[in-house]
């Protein structure tokens, strides 16, 4: 018997899904494929447990035990010569595996090698940091315990880099929504007026599609204007565009439409 | 018997104009408007276009200021970020009243294209705005057409009412 699943909002789901659908692959070989890469790997195995290790379009990927990545990265810079940290942060895997996968990207410039270090953490663990190396990774590393909540130890300045200090939450994280916990859709109200003034202000619109066609009081068309809050169910009065009031203004000279010169050549 | 007749009322019967006394100060107000510097994104570009040669924002009194004690326009150019919006509020504290708002582009008139729990859902959920400028961005054209409406409101008001700060709860 088939388990049953709850069909009462069964039309905001989409209504077709490919069962057979399986996410395209890119093609893994073997490293041995590559001198220069298996000459490093071997350096590595020499010292570290490696999990796991192929080449993904001309790039090494190397699998490591987490506790490892100092060390490694260490390396790689002062004996393989991968002197570049070109991009590090985390994937969020926190729902297939319960865990993170962290990636230090790195190049050599010497080799014409680009080689990806990968290792995997729990949610509650730490990872040791490799700013002293290199310091493209102090930004960097903010920025993934800003966006994921990767803490990072031996860290000289362990702060969020992009959402305010007293954020709450972790915005790349798979389970935070697009739009904002209660907290983010809230944070500006509260932090300048207090949560009392919740119910004055309201909630956001986060509608991009509403659009009221009689509402005068935040927006009138150019050209048609009204007053504020006139009703204009009945249509509104159509308007020249003027840029004074009728009667002119004192001591300024009304712009005359008819007087006025179009310029032709923009060279003159 | 004086040799002219002089018709007090009428404009050109000397070289007097009448008026009265909030025409004079609105008169005043709305030809300098001193706008803060406050490009957040894009549509600061816009914004720096039209202060510069080719618009030109000087021949309205519009004037851009580096602080906003000297500032009376808040011309509020860009997106503006959640981690933002206290700045923003206290920048429009600073300004001395009178002061005008006028909420530039799509981003800041309600968020525009970030639908994003970092950007705040229009910039009139934290100051209070005068006017909206709808584009993205808007051309210069379209922030002198603005700043020109927003002349003709000051106008309108009337010029000794009571200082209330404007307070958007």
């Amino acid at each position: 018997m088939r388990a049953y699943t709850p069909k009462d909002d069964v039309q905001k789901k989409p209504y077709y899904t490919d069962r057979y659908w399986v996410a395209p692959q890119v093609a893994k070989s073997d490293v041995s494929a590559d001198a220069v890469f298996a000459a490093d790997l071997e350096a590595i195995k020499a010292k570290f447990e490696v999990l796991d290790a192929y080449i993904q379009v001309k790039q090494m990927v190397v699998v490591i035990n987490a506790v490892d990545n100092f060390s490694v990265i260490e390396l790689l810079k002062n004996e393989l010569e991968y002197n570049q940290l070109s991009e590090m942060s985390a994937i969020d895997w926190l729902a297939d595996e319960g865990k993170f996968e962290i990636f230090y990207q790195m190049l050599s410039m010497s080799k014409r090698k680009r080689l990806r270090i990968k290792c995997k953490i729990d949610e509650k663990e730490s990872l040791s940091s490799v700013s002293s190396l290199f310091r493209s990774a102090d930004w960097s590393e903010r920025e993934m315990y800003d966006m994921f909540g990767v803490v990072v130890n031996n860290h000289p300045f362990m702060k969020r880099i992009l959402m305010p200090d007293d954020w709450e939450g972790f915005p790349l994280r798979k389970t935070y929504p697009l739009q904002g916990d209660e907290f983010a859709q809230w944070y500006e109200v509260d932090k300048i007026f207090g949560k009392e003034a919740r119910e004055i202000i309201g909630p956001e619109n986060r509608d991009p599609a509403r659009v009221d066609r009689y509402d005068t009081e935040r927006f009138s068309r150019l050209g048609h204007e009204v007053p504020r809050g006139a009703d204009i169910s009945q249509g509104e009065p159509d308007t020249p565009l003027v840029y004074q009031e009728e009667g002119g203004v004192f001591l300024i000279q009304k712009f005359d439409a008819e007087k006025s010169v179009v310029i032709s050549d923009r060279d003159r | 018997m004086a040799q002219h007749q002089v018709n007090y009322l009428k404009d050109g019967g000397l070289p007097v104009a009448l008026t009265t006394i909030d025409k004079v100060v609105n008169w005043g107000r709305s030809n300098s408007l001193w706008a803060l510097t406050y490009g957040l994104a894009c549509c600061g570009i816009e914004m720096m276009a039209s202060g510069a040669s080719r618009y030109d924002f000087d021949r309205f009194g519009t004037i851009f200021r580096a602080s906003p004690r000297q500032a009376e326009l808040m011309v509020v150019a860009g997106t503006l970020t959640k981690k933002h919006a206290e700045f923003i509020r206290r920048l429009y504290d600073q300004m001395t009243e009178p002061k005008w708002v006028i909420s530039m582009g799509s981003c800041a008139n309600t968020g525009g294209m970030f639908n994003t729990y970092a950007t705040v859902q229009g910039v009139d959920r934290v100051i209070p705005v005068d006017l909206y400028l709808p584009g993205c961005a808007p051309r210069p054209e379209t922030l002198q057409y603005a700043v020109l409406l927003l002349q003709q409101k000051i106008r309108r008001e009337s010029a000794s009412r009571a200082q209330k700060p404007k307070r958007l709860m």
